[in-house]
């Protein structure tokens, strides 16, 4: 199986890239990032609010069955330049991981296919190394509430 | 083949990531006290058991007519690169938006 997802992240650099290509013209990618109801779909988290313009702001949150808030995050969209570029910043709340920025770059490969550029900066290398860390806890998460919900049946 | 690649696809699903899990906590089952977690059909976990054991992720020791696995902490120590993880996570949301994107598309023109 092809990885279409690459990540590019140097040793002791606090800065990472991921890239993308898509089967998708460069505008539909493009849209797909500048949608709130899209990037709720996609993102998997709940879109309260994303401005698609300079300076404007964004926030996610997920919530777990009961309305908990699990996860909550926002940021500034620095400037945007349609089906190019995008530069935000990237900030979760309640954890001390500080701010991140991110230049996105959209570019058209043919009239059907596109790439995503993301280059995403850390305050420090620490910090990048925790981030990355995250989606194995969560999916280690999600198995243990999975235990706590089949537990009781344990024989 | 690609060992190291392979113990990063063996914890991509959450069967198996809960597989491991359960592991930690009861340090040595037998494939049926296994299976008897998960809703899932007995040959699945059993499929899932086989390949956690291919990556050297759990060891298995036969004991009587039972076969036990234990967990395998050397191996579980390789998974502290955590790249793998995070690449998954953001191939699986793209992977998402590329069919959101294509079924409007195709709506589109409908």
């Amino acid at each position: 199986m092809e990885r279409k997802t690459k990540i590019h992240a140097e040793k002791d650099r606090q800065e990472l890239t991921i890239t993308r290509e898509f089967d998708l013209p460069v505008e539909l990618l493009w849209e797909a990032h500048t949608d709130a109801a899209i990037i709720e779909q996609w993102m998997g988290n709940k879109v309260l609010k994303f401005e698609a313009v300079p300076h404007g702001g964004y926030q996610f949150e997920t919530t777990d069955a009961n309305g908990n808030m699990l996860f909550r995050a926002n940021g500034v969209i620095h400037s945007l330049i349609p089906n190019r570029k995008m530069v935000r910043t990237f900030e979760m709340e309640n954890v001390p991981f500080d701010v991140q920025l991110e230049y996105l770059e959209f570019e058209p490969l043919t009239a059907d296919t596109s790439k995503l550029t993301m280059q995403i900066i850390y305050r420090s290398v620490e910090l990048r190394e925790q981030q990355l860390k995250m989606p194995f806890e969560y999916g280690i998460n999600m198995a243990h509430d999975r235990l706590e919900k089949i537990a009781p049946t344990l024989k | 083949m690609n060992l190291r690649r392979d113990v990063f696809q063996a914890i991509a699903d959450p069967t198996r990531r809960a597989i491991l899990l359960l592991l930690t906590v009861t340090p040595s089952l037998t494939a049926g006290a296994i299976a008897a977690n998960f809703d899932t059909a007995r040959p699945t976990v059993s499929k899932h058991l086989q390949i956690l054991t291919a990556c050297e992720l759990l060891q298995s020791e036969q004991n009587g007519r039972e076969m036990y696995y234990q967990l395998n902490a050397e191996k579980m120590k390789e998974i502290d690169d955590f790249i793998e993880p995070f690449r998954q996570m953001w191939d699986d949301r793209f992977s998402k938006l590329e069919a959101i994107m294509k079924q409007r598309a195709k709506k589109k023109h409908d």
